[in-house]
């Protein structure tokens, strides 16, 4: 039997393993890259919620400054209920905004936003992103936590990481090559990144008295945009505990029953 | 319902009598998931070939339902595939069992090859059984790369760039094959449509193909880790309940650990390029395919030419199907081959350095050791396969499956 346990514990050991060695090199080495920040989110782990305060604030940040060039477009405005916004305050929001619509004549027309309605794009369309913003159009935040390595620390770290031209070094600007004109940022592939720092010291009046340092807000709308990116973690982590813990009950219940069975064969 | 061995079966249910008369479906079940006479040794490796069907099943119930909510159109692709996330109840939950339960298919399989290839069970009279059993692994390769492209993202795009251009390195057809498979002169809408109805397709063709895996396998009865045949009913027990039992017991361990990652590292598995929306302007710093492919794909940049490195990449499987003939020895288990049992291992090993240097850019040190590890893995087959099984000597095999069970029961 002791035989057979171990075999067991080899197959499981050697799964997982498997599977973790894969996790560990599919990640691309980052050459001369800094370590990211690493952040104690409220969303991490398998108990993980999001932090409502933080993801309201987060909100607030991305209304007033990310959404200037950011689309957010798999968003709906009635989402944001999910993050304890009462529905009047939901149908606010979207009324605030303008939305392009076609009348019963067939003819184009702005009007006030639903909560059905997406969330409103800063461009009509990404050629005039692209114009407006130096050839390149600002990619949409729905899921950017997840299409980043590094994901929340990622954003958080780009949020975080600007240097100004006057702080850095004569070899880190003969190095990248950087300008006056460039804006330089320590975890972005290369440094010299397109967006201006979007943020900083009192960039906005949080509405529940909030202390808007540029820490405070960076991890305010990165708890906001991994809510976007992954609306549904909070039902998955839950769903995910009460599976296992049946799994393990069953896994254990079968193997009772499965050593009965086999008493006489042993 | 009563029977002993051999017997045929006696239905006391009369609805069950009556279909069974004329169908006899109840009679199939009873004979080969019931009586079935099955060696009593097996050790937990031989789960896997349960578990890969369950989680065969479970592909193919998420994937219909996915199918139902998914649009194989490139404009709209890789939103639907988020509109599934989001908006579809537990749609969230049915893509996740989906995208991982690839990655747990592919390792379910893997471990069962190599169970096959450890305990020698490819050999007379398995051949067939073994051979279509590596169709159904080259038939998964290919649902797999289809359904990896349906997102849409910029993996999905720049995977079936990179893979369907392989084609191209043919001589005189090559690309017009290209363009054949793209259904244009890139990859494009087209090409996705015809994905998709392909990825629907294959996987009920790996059902007829494990339709006849199981009935090969029935013919002769499983193989078992001593590798000797068994003799006589003291060497086997009834599949059910013996097995039942310890398959369900295996399975439910099996998928403790995917629901791990379902539940709680969902995305680990994956490229996060596969996030951003395709994009034919942009290419991808890295293009790496899902890590089920990375050994095959260190193979295909080992070589350096590009048509032998797509022969190379395809001979890594065609090599499989002629393993029964490569391997000289007339023992199967390697319990008792003392030298070829450290090879597999180091065949093992060699396929995990081939998988890391195949998620690495080919740079550096990754070249040679991607290059030697190619050089090894058909070394081992070509050479050190027919040549070993001439010279070594293997232990004494004991006379029969229960002397060697009580045996080991007594010490």
């Amino acid at each position: 039997m002791s035989i057979k346990l171990s075999t067991q514990r080899l197959i499981l050991a050697g799964a997982a393993a498997l599977a973790l060695s894969v996790v560990g090199t599919v990640a691309t080495a980052a050459e001369d890259m800094p370590a990211l920040p690493q952040h104690d989110w409220s969303f991490k782990g398998p108990f993980g919620t999001y932090d409502r305060a933080a993801a309201q604030r987060g909100f607030q940040v991305y209304k007033e400054v990310c959404s200037a060039c950011h689309s957010l477009d798999l968003l709906y405005y009635r989402n944001l209920t999910e993050l304890g916004l009462t529905e009047d305050q939901v149908k606010a929001i979207a009324a605030d905004v303008q939305v392009p619509d076609i009348n019963d004549d067939g003819q184009p027309i702005e009007r006030p936003g639903r909560p059905s309605d997406h969330f409103k794009k800063p461009f009509p369309n990404e050629a005039a992103a692209a114009a407006a913003n130096g050839g390149k159009a600002p990619p949409d935040l729905s899921v950017i936590v997840k299409a980043r390595e590094g994901g929340p620390n990622y954003v958080y770290g780009i949020l975080t990481g600007y240097v100004p031209y006057d702080k850095l070094t004569p070899e880190q600007i003969k190095e990248f090559n950087v300008s006056k004109d460039d804006n330089f940022n320590l975890y972005f592939l290369g440094h010299r990144i397109a967006m201006p720092q979007p943020l900083d010291d009192n960039k906005v009046t949080y509405v529940d008295g909030t202390k808007a340092t540029l820490p405070q807000e960076a991890s305010d709308v990165v708890t906001f945009l991994a809510w976007a990116s992954e609306p549904h973690l909070e039902a998955r982590n839950r769903t995910g505990v009460r599976v296992i813990l049946f799994l393990l009950v069953m896994a254990g219940l079968m193997y009772a029953t499965k050593r009965a069975i086999w008493a006489d064969k042993h | 319902m009563a029977s002993s061995h051999g017997a045929p079966p006696v239905f006391n249910n009369k609805v069950i009598a009556w279909i069974d008369h004329r169908l006899p479906i109840f009679s199939y079940i009873e004979k080969e998931y019931h009586t079935f006479p099955t060696p009593r040794n097996f050790n937990y490796f031989w789960n896997f070939g349960a578990i890969a069907t369950v989680m065969l099943v479970l592909m193919i119930a998420t994937g219909v339902v996915l199918a139902t909510n998914y649009q194989p159109n490139a404009e709209l692709a890789f939103a639907s595939v988020e509109r599934i996330m989001r908006d579809v109840p537990s749609g969230w939950l049915i893509r996740y069992l989906h995208m991982n339960g690839a990655s747990f298919f592919f390792i379910a399989v893997y471990i069962h090859i190599f169970r096959g290839l450890y305990y020698g069970s490819y050999k007379a009279p398995r051949e067939l059984l073994w051979m279509l059993g590596v169709v159904i692994l080259l038939l998964m390769m290919a649902t797999a790369f289809m359904g990896y492209v349906l997102p849409w993202g910029q993996m999905s795009f720049w995977g079936a760039t990179v893979i369907t251009n392989l084609f191209s390195a043919i001589p005189v057809v090559g690309d017009s094959i290209v363009t054949w498979l793209w259904g244009g002169f890139a990859v494009d809408n087209p090409t996705l449509n015809r994905f998709f109805a392909l990825h629907y397709l294959l996987p009920f063709i790996i059902v007829a193909v494990v339709a006849l895996h199981v009935v090969a396998l029935h013919v002769h009865g499983s193989n078992n880790p001593l590798g000797i045949d068994p003799k006589g009913p003291q060497d086997t027990v009834p599949f059910h309940p013996y097995y039942t039992m310890k398959d369900g017991f295996g399975v439910v361990c099996f998928l403790i650990v995917y629901a791990a990652f379902v539940f709680f590292m969902p995305n680990s598995l994956g490229d996060v390029a596969n996030y951003i929306p395709a994009n034919p302007m942009v290419t991808p710093n890295e293009i790496v395919p899902e890590w089920y492919f990375l050994p095959f794909y260190a193979i295909l940049r080992a070589i350096p030419d590009k048509l032998g490195g797509v022969l190379c990449m395809f001979g890594a499987i065609a090599v499989l199907f002629v393993l029964p003939w490569l391997d000289t020895s007339r023992v199967r288990s390697c319990s008792f081959r003392p030298i070829y049992k450290w090879f597999v291992l180091l065949l093992v090993a060699d396929v995990i350095v081939l998988g890391i240097c195949g998620a690495h850019p080919p740079e550096g040190w990754y070249v040679p050791a991607a290059r030697l590890a190619t050089v090894y893995y058909f070394f081992h087959f070509l050479i050190l396969l027919p040549v070993l099984g001439k010279i070594e000597r293997p232990l004494p095999l004991p006379s029969s499956i229960a002397e060697a069970v009580l045996k080991k029961k007594a010490g």
